[in-house]
C-alpha cells in the first residue's frame, strides 16, 4: 500500500509548506488563535502537538490492521487522549509556569483537528516511515504557521520576541489590542490573505512554464 | 436568591462576556465552516447546545462520584477492598480519557435521533454532525466543569454546572448565527480574491471580537446590582471599617486646615 504512495520524505515536506496544516488544510484553529500571544507558548504548543502527533501517528500506524472501521474514530480519540495526558502531566511538573499559561489548550489538543486528520488520512493507512515522516512535516508547519502568527502578534502586541525586548516602548507604543481575542482573528485573516495571495501567484507563474514545458 | 443570582452571574458570563468563539476560540471549525448560511448556522448551534447540555450533564456526574479526588463511589470501594478507612483515591488523571468517551458516545445519541426523527436536517448536516465529537467548545466546557468541581473553594453543583454548558451553547449559537448573517451579506460584496472565504471570515470574526469586548464589565456590574443585600451582609464588618477609615481622614483634614487657617 505503502509503495503507491508518495514516500515518507514526500510526506515530510508537503507537510511543512504545501500542505502546511494552518494555511492551506484550515486545521487546528482554537491553539493557533489561542496561545500566538507570545512566541514562548506558541513553542510549547507546538511542542506538545508534535509529541501527540508523533506518537499517536506511530501508533495507530502500528495497530492499522487491527482498526475496524466503524471504531476507527473512537480508537484514534483514546489513543489521543492517552498522549496527550502524558504531555499534559509533563508540562504541569517541568513547566508549571507555562502549563498555568496554556491551561485549557493542553488537554484541548485531544480534538485538535490536525492529529485526528493525520491518523485518518496517512497514519492507518500507510506504513511505519510514511507515517512518521508525514507527523514530522505536519508538526513542522504547524510551528512554522505559530510561529508566524506568534511574532507578528508579540512584536505588535509587547515589542518583544521570546521576551527579548526588541522595540522599546518609547519608539513603539504597544498595541494592546494584538495580544487579547481580536488580534488573533485579525493576524490570522491577513496572514491567510497573505497566504492565498502568495500561492495564487505562484501558480500564475508557473501555469505558463508548464503550459510551454 | 443569592444562588439565582449566582447562576445568572456565571449565564451571563458564558453567554456574551467570556463568550466561547470569541473570547476563548473553541469552536472555530464549525464558525468557519457551517456560517455559510443562517438556517445552517442556528441548526448547528442548537446541535451544539443540546450536545453540550448532555456532555456536562454526564460529565459532571462521573466527575463527582467518581473521579475527583474523594469522590464517594471510588472511595467506598477503595475502602471496602483495601481496608484503609483513611484513603482518598483520586481519579482526576483518568478525566479526559473519559470525557472523551462521554463526548463521543452522547454525539452518537444525538446523531440517531436526528437521523430518525428529522431527516432533512440531518441531511442538512451533513458530515458536520461526527465532527461535533471533536468540537474543542463541548470538551472545553467539561474542562471547565472540571475545574470548578475539583476546586475545593468552588465545588460547583449540577445546575451551575448545567447553566454554564448550556449559556455556552446560546453564546455559540449567537456568535455563529451572527457570523452567517454577516456572511449572507458580504456574498455581495467585492472582496479582495486573496481574502475570499475563511480569511475575510476571520477579518470579520476580529471585529466582532472587538464588539463583543464591550461587554467586559458587565459582570461585575451586574454582580453589584444583584447582590445588594449579599454585599452588607456578607462584609458587613469590614465594609462598616474600611467606610469608617475612608471618613475618617475627612474631617481629620478638613479639621488640620481649619488649624492651619
Amino acid at each position: 500500500m505503502a509503495e503507491d504512495g508518495p514516500t515518507p520524505l514526500e510526506r515530510f515536506l508537503r507537510g511543512i509548506l504545501p500542505e502546511n496544516p494552518v494555511y492551506r488544510q484550515l486545521l487546528g484553529m482554537c491553539p493557533t488563535l489561542a496561545v500566538t500571544n507570545g512566541m514562548r507558548e506558541a513553542m510549547t504548543m507546538a511542542g506538545a502537538v508534535t509529541f501527540v502527533l508523533l506518537c499517536a501517528n506511530i501508533l495507530i500506524s502500528l495497530i492499522r490492521h487491527l482498526l475496524k472501521p466503524h471504531l476507527r474514530i473512537l480508537v484514534f480519540t483514546l489513543t489521543i487522549a492517552a498522549f496527550v495526558t502524558i504531555a499534559d502531566r509533563f508540562l504541569a511538573a517541568f513547566l508549571p509556569e507555562m502549563s498555568q499559561k496554556l491551561g485549557p489548550y493542553v488537554p484541548l489538543i485531544i480534538v485538535n483537528c490536525i492529529i485526528i486528520c493525520r491518523c485518518e488520512v496517512c497514519a492507518s493507512k500507510q506504513s511505519l516511515p510514511a507515517a512518521v515522516g508525514d507527523a514530522v512535516g505536519q508538526s513542522i508547519g504547524f510551528a512554522l504557521a505559530l510561529a508566524s502568527i506568534a511574532t507578528v502578534r508579540e512584536v505588535l502586541g509587547s515589542g518583544s520576541w521570546f521576551g527579548l525586548e526588541l522595540l522599546p516602548e518609547s519608539i513603539w507604543p504597544r498595541w494592546g489590542i494584538m495580544l487579547l481575542p481580536p488580534g488573533a482573528f485579525l493576524t490570522l485573516g491577513l496572514l491567510l490573505g497573505g497566504a492565498n495571495r502568495l500561492s495564487s501567484w505562484r501558480s500564475a507563474k508557473r501555469a505558463p512554464q508548464t503550459s510551454q514545458g | 436568591m443569592e444562588h439565582l443570582a449566582e447562576l445568572i452571574l456565571i449565564a451571563v458570563g458564558a453567554a456574551v462576556i467570556t463568550n466561547f468563539v470569541l473570547t476563548y476560540f473553541v469552536g472555530i471549525c464549525p464558525f468557519i465552516g457551517v456560517s455559510r448560511r443562517v438556517d445552517m448556522a442556528f441548526g448547528m448551534g442548537c446541535a451544539v447546545t443540546f450536545v453540550i447540555s448532555i456532555a456536562a450533564l454526564l460529565s459532571w456526574t462521573v466527575t463527582w462520584f467518581i473521579l475527583r479526588q474523594g469522590a464517594p463511589l471510588t472511595t467506598w470501594i477503595v475502602r471496602s477492598v483495601t481496608g484503609d478507612a483513611s484513603a482518598r483515591p483520586d481519579l482526576t488523571i483518568l478525566s479526559y480519557i473519559v470525557y472523551i468517551f462521554v463526548i463521543a458516545s452522547s454525539v452518537q445519541l444525538v446523531e440517531m435521533y436526528v437521523r430518525k426523527f428529522h431527516p432533512p436536517l440531518y441531511k442538512s448536516f451533513g458530515v458536520y454532525l461526527p465532527l461535533i465529537t471533536t468540537n474543542c467548545a463541548i470538551l472545553f466546557a467539561c474542562l471547565k466543569i472540571l475545574s470548578y468541581v475539583t476546586d475545593p473553594k468552588e465545588l460547583w453543583g449540577l445546575d451551575k454546572a448545567l447553566v454554564l454548558a448550556i449559556f455556552g451553547g446560546v453564546g455559540f449559537t449567537m456568535a455563529i448565527v451572527i457570523m452567517a448573517g454577516i456572511r449572507e451579506e458580504l456574498d455581495h460584496c467585492d472582496v479582495p480574491k486573496s481574502l475570499r472565504g475563511a480569511a475575510i471570515t476571520l477579518i470579520v470574526a476580529g471585529i466582532l471580537a472587538m464588539a463583543f469586548m464591550g461587554f467586559a464589565g458587565v459582570d461585575a456590574s451586574l454582580h453589584d446590582a444583584m447582590l445588594p443585600a449579599k454585599a452588607p451582609a456578607a462584609t458587613q464588618p469590614a465594609e462598616s471599617q474600611k467606610t469608617a477609615e475612608a471618613r475618617a481622614p475627612g474631617p481629620l483634614a478638613l479639621r488640620q486646615t481649619d488649624r492651619q487657617r
